[in-house]
């Protein structure tokens, strides 16, 4: 029920704050999303939707994070102490 | 598709499962609350990568479960009636009310639309002046801003003919009165991801902090939900009990503010009845007086109490992580997806749908 997909926005409407409509392309396929709660989205941004409403905007540093972690786990294998 | 493929990888999988193994010494009880997280646990069978040690439990996070069988039983009430068109998540559908659920109104020719957001019942009301409209807006804090977003947008619109049955629930209420259980086993918590990119982390510092239980705040993908529980038994095995964010790429300390003004703007917080477990206080949101207009148990009351038929379904305690789905006697044999008797085998958020599903009946 939480379920919410990363899509990137391809596209944005700015009329209504309330109704900022965006295109956001999930794999190839392209929905449109409610943007109201991520103002500052751009176009190039990946955004997470929830039902039709994008609810945050990715951070590509921190997503790295998860790679950096492994590559130090692997260090610490490879040159143990 | 980016922020998805790469956080299946099963090397990568494999590597952190690993580090897992070499820094447990203990047994140690995680639970996941969100039901994304244990469908997406049941789905890649991540229990199976895990050491021994290491056991999961599955918590109450699927509003489907905990919708009380009182406000299925309205939903059912209201949809019967015959200027109504009910519009509802698909998965409402099948969740059993005390005497039959929704599709079972459907099928004797109620109009109950499924709608894949709440913005999608404005614009059927709008086609059907005529009608009356009414949405079951459930859902934890991640589906509230766009529930109070349409019921905002409806009073700004003017609308009339358009109510919602509202059934939001908060995590946070709910995780302490599972660790105030003396039943509970509970060690560490997966926080729900999505939850806190709406409502940001700090609301679990002070239950860190009184339960002294480490809190990682975790994402719903293979890699995610293994380093979650990483960080998490790296905590433990450190007799630390501190809020980590696993999520980071989605989650902010402070949340979405613009979401939670809209939140705070047309809702207020309430006691609500979780299924399975009982009243919760504090544990939901309600309308504010000022969009009372809008609420459907106003505009078409009725009363419906929350005794369940006595069953042999156990799924208040597997919400509750005292049991697993595949302890109860009725799972896989009187009790499937085709024919639940308990909320947990409808959603595939439930716990007991999710093993249905993905781990063979022994």
């Amino acid at each position: 029920m939480c379920l919410a997909v990363p899509g990137k926005v391809t596209k944005i409407s700015s009329a209504d704050p309330l109704m900022k409509i965006g295109q956001v392309n999930f794999g190839g396929i392209v929905k449109e999303v409610n943007l109201a709660y991520v103002p500052e989205a751009k176009i190039g941004d990946y955004v997470i939707v929830h039902v039709g409403f994008a609810i945050s905007i990715l951070d590509e540093e921190e997503a790295q994070r998860i790679f950096d972690t492994l590559d130090q786990l692997d260090n610490i294998q490879d040159h143990p102490l | 598709m980016k922020y998805v493929d790469e956080y299946r990888n099963e090397k990568h999988a494999r590597r952190i499962a690993s580090a897992i193994s070499e820094c447990v010494t203990r047994r140690w009880t995680l639970m996941e609350i969100c039901g994304g997280q244990t469908h997406a646990i049941a789905k890649y069978n991540l229990q199976e990568l895990l050491p021994d040690k290491i056991s999961l439990l599955h918590g109450p996070g699927c509003p489907v479960c905990v919708t009380p069988v009182s406000l299925i039983d309205k939903a059912v009430y209201m949809a019967a009636q015959p200027n109504v068109i009910f519009c509802s998540f698909g998965d409402m559908l099948r969740v059993p009310g005390s005497t039959e659920d929704l599709l079972s109104v459907k099928s004797r020719g109620g109009d109950i639309r499924i709608v894949y957001s709440p913005m999608d019942t404005l614009k059927i009301a709008k086609d059907n002046p005529q009608k009356e409209v009414v949405f079951f807006a459930i859902g934890f804090e991640t589906t509230a801003p766009a529930n109070a977003m349409a019921i905002k947008k409806a009073k700004l619109d003017g609308m009339r003919n358009i109510s919602f049955l509202v059934s939001q629930v908060l995590v946070p209420p709910a995780v302490k009165c599972l660790l105030d259980s003396p039943e509970n086993c509970v060690q560490g918590l997966l926080a729900a991801g999505h939850v806190c990119a709406i409502m940001g982390t700090e609301e679990y510092q002070p239950i860190a902090k009184d339960y002294h239980i480490p809190i990682v705040v975790t994402g719903f993908e293979p890699l995610d939900i293994l380093q979650g529980i990483y960080l998490c038994v790296k905590q433990l095995e450190e007799g630390r009990s501190e809020v980590e964010n696993q999520y980071l790429r989605a989650v902010r300390k402070a949340g979405n503010a613009s979401a939670q003004n809209i939140i705070q703007e047309v809702f207020e917080i309430i006691p609500r009845q979780w299924r399975g477990i009982g009243e919760i206080a504090q544990s939901g949101l309600g309308l504010k007086k000022t969009y009372a207009f809008y609420d459907a148990e106003k505009k078409f009351p009725c009363e419906f109490d929350d005794r369940e038929k006595s069953s042999e379904c156990i799924s208040g305690l597997v919400l509750q992580g005292i049991k697993k789905p595949n302890e109860c006697s009725a799972f896989g044999k009187s009790c499937t997806p085709e024919s639940p008797l308990g909320a947990t085998m409808v959603s595939t958020e439930g716990a007991c749908a999710a093993y249905y599903r993905y781990q063979p009946v022994s």
